[in-house]
């Protein structure tokens, strides 16, 4: 059984005075335990929304939730916003974008990082400031027992991410959603936080769900991934198939834009032609239709289903990229 | 800290010292004058240049500003020229009244503002807080003395609540220790004294405090919506904390930052108030006494030491702000 079965997960903007906005269109994917999954694609594509939906975390004004979020055999989506709060943190852990907006800037790091610790297993704030130099430490922060002390500005922003995984992992959850964790960051510190991820996730049988719209992630890091356009699952592979062979055209367009060292100088980059803004007015019909280099006749005129391919894979395309153009 | 308070505690004499000046000069460059106001018209020559000297205003101005200065300095801010009383007497008689006055209207502002602000902010859109959205643009909108006359017709005059005015009723026997009558009963033991003066408190605190309330209503409620929208209250969710805990720990400390800005910028406010709710209720204070020293004697020595203390006032209560900052907000301390 997955530990995590989203079915048909929906978020509509409903905010008054505007037309509403499908921004998560029946996403479905699943988790097995100890797996690690990619949600990718570009700004807008849905998937930081996607899992804050997972999380509970929208708001509840002016945002409509509909689908399934099984979590084992509980619904999440069901649970009454207060037990709900039993499960985040303890079962569920999540790690945002932005380190210095995600700490409270007044409060001791210590405490931030104890309090999950005070309200899920019950600790006294001193026995969970004391394991809370013990998580410091474990995701390599220096000195854990002076940082403890300092502010989320004392630190730098790699510590500060750490300090965030921290958090995130404190109650031991089955499940760790990882909403861009180095978007903000550079890019030596990138490669060391994911570093620390794998190897967190790894050692104690974490799944994860990695958010993010950078495909060099997606190869060091995910099992199968999830390729979302306009609020759609448009392919599902495992990793080593979606590189090695992308069937959708969009998947197949971002593995040629990303820059190689192998190619001649002075050779343009590919990249996607339109952007994501370019949509068709209307909900039947793919999304990608109007950037699409494979466009057909069939791609607008009606809805595409998501079809199975092999090995757990999916497929949303009338007329996919053939299996041997390779990239 | 301590570095941080005397370099503010510099930047008050200076700042001091510009407004002395300021004031002594601009006092000085209105029509008409002490002489003209104590003499009236119709004085003959010579009574206004013996006045004139005996007051030593036939001096160079800038001889007249360096006496001043001078005096200033050492503590000494001359006689009131309507009573001829020591200008310090005149001011710390009417001192503690004005600061009963407005330290009860400040806590009625903080201590109902605060809360009803972030009562509004948790209600938003709902009806509670449109109700507050309008209550507060009434009150900042409302003229003191129109409230001042409007409560005191009603709940005096007509309920007989309170007592239309003054600090304490005659005939009370109290007992004056520092001049706040609240305070002075409850130190000698008589209660009915301290409540007596607490009665005759009510209306002129709420009046004044109307608007600094109003406007901290607003502040609050404008602050904690815009907490409420941090990442940090986001990951706090996401660690499954409570909701008390997350108020309490996460957004009150957050959201009281330009609350406190507010409360510092109402002190000028609340002092340009008190002489408005002063007259209203014939309160007695400083208020009466700038109104007072104004209209009737051009009473230039003791308007000096006014003005003064009311910029003294003012800037203290900045510092202690920009103080309390270093304490709800880490990020300044190191600054």
């Amino acid at each position: 059984m997955p530990l995590l079965d989203v079915r048909d997960l929906s978020v509509t903007f409903e905010r008054r005075g505007t037309r509403p906005v499908r921004a998560v269109d029946g996403v479905s994917f699943t988790v097995e335990p100890g797996q690690t999954v990619g949600l990718v694609g570009e700004s807008g594509c849905g998937k930081s929304v996607t899992s804050l939906a997972i999380m509970g975390l929208l708001p509840r004004r002016g945002n409509k939730v509909t689908g399934e979020v099984r979590f084992e055999d509980t619904d999440l989506l069901t649970l009454r916003p207060k037990d709900l709060r039993d499960w985040r943190g303890r079962d569920i852990g999540m790690i945002f974008q932005d380190p210095l907006s995600s700490l409270n800037p007044v409060i001791p790091l210590g405490v931030q990082v104890a309090e999950v610790l005070e309200r899920h297993q019950g600790r006294t704030r001193q026995a969970a400031l004391r394991e809370a130099r013990e998580l410091l430490d474990a995701v390599g922060i220096p000195d854990p027992a002076r940082r403890l002390k300092e502010f989320p500005h004392q630190l730098s922003g790699g510590m500060r991410q750490r300090a965030l995984i921290a958090i995130a992992l404190a109650c031991k959850p089955r499940l760790l959603i990882a909403d861009e964790p180095t978007t903000a960051l550079d890019v030596t510190i990138q490669a060391q936080i994911l570093t620390l991820l794998k190897e967190l996730v790894d050692d104690s049988g974490t799944a994860l769900v990695m958010i993010t719209h950078d495909l060099g992630v997606v190869a060091g890091l995910c099992d199968t991934v999830n390729v979302l356009y306009a609020g759609k699952v448009v392919e599902r592979a495992y990793r080593h198939d979606l590189f090695a062979e992308p069937r959708h055209p969009y998947t197949h367009g971002l593995l040629q834009s990303v820059p190689r060292l192998d190619v001649d100088r002075g050779e343009r980059l590919h990249q996607i032609r339109g952007s994501v803004s370019d949509n068709i007015p209307w909900p039947e019909g793919c999304a990608f239709a109007p950037r699409c280099d494979r466009l057909v006749d069939d791609c607008i005129g009606e809805t595409v289903p998501l079809e199975p391919t092999f090995r757990g894979g999916a497929l949303r395309c009338t007329n996919p990229v053939p299996k041997e153009v390779a990239v | 800290m301590l570095r941080v308070i005397s370099r503010r505690l510099v930047q008050l004499v200076v700042t001091l010292l510009a407004l002395m000046t300021l004031v002594f000069f601009w006092l000085r460059s209105l029509p008409g004058g002490p002489v003209d106001a104590l003499l009236g018209e119709r004085a003959t020559p010579q009574t206004r240049e013996l006045l004139t000297r005996a007051l030593g205003y036939d001096q160079p101005i800038w001889v007249q500003y360096g006496r001043f200065l001078k005096n200033v300095v050492t503590g000494n801010f001359g006689n009131s020229i309507r009573t001829g009383e020591p200008v310090t007497e005149v001011i710390s008689r009417a001192f503690p009244a004005t600061v009963e006055l407005a330290v009860a209207a400040i806590i009625i502002a903080i201590g109902l503002g605060v809360p009803l602000g972030y009562l509004a902010a948790r209600h938003r859109g709902r009806l509670l807080d449109n109700a507050t959205i309008i209550v507060t643009l009434v009150g900042i909108s409302i003229p003191i003395f129109f409230l001042g006359y409007l409560l005191k017709d009603w709940l005096t005059q007509g309920l007989h609540l309170f007592p239309p005015s003054g600090r304490i009723s005659t005939g009370m026997d109290n007992t004056d220790v520092t001049g706040f009558f609240v305070l002075d009963g409850l130190l000698t033991r008589e209660l009915d004294a301290s409540a007596d003066a607490l009665w005759h408190l009510v209306l002129p605190a709420v009046t004044l405090a109307t608007i600094p309330l109003a406007i901290i209503i607003r502040i609050t409620r404008a602050s904690v919506l815009d907490v409420l929208d941090e990442d940090y209250i986001r990951t706090a969710d996401a660690k499954g904390l409570r909701n008390p805990t997350i108020r309490k720990r996460h957004v009150l400390r957050n959201a009281l930052l330009p609350v406190v800005t507010i409360i510092g910028l109402q002190t000028g406010a609340l002092l340009a108030g008190a002489v408005l709710t002063e007259k209203v209720y014939n309160w007695g204070g400083l208020g009466t006494l700038i109104t007072d020293s104004i209209g009737g004697s051009r009473d230039y020595p003791v308007l000096q030491a006014l003005i003064l203390l009311a910029a003294a006032v003012f800037v203290v209560v900045n510092l202690l702000v920009d103080l309390s900052y270093a304490v709800i907000d880490p990020r300044v301390r190191v600054r």
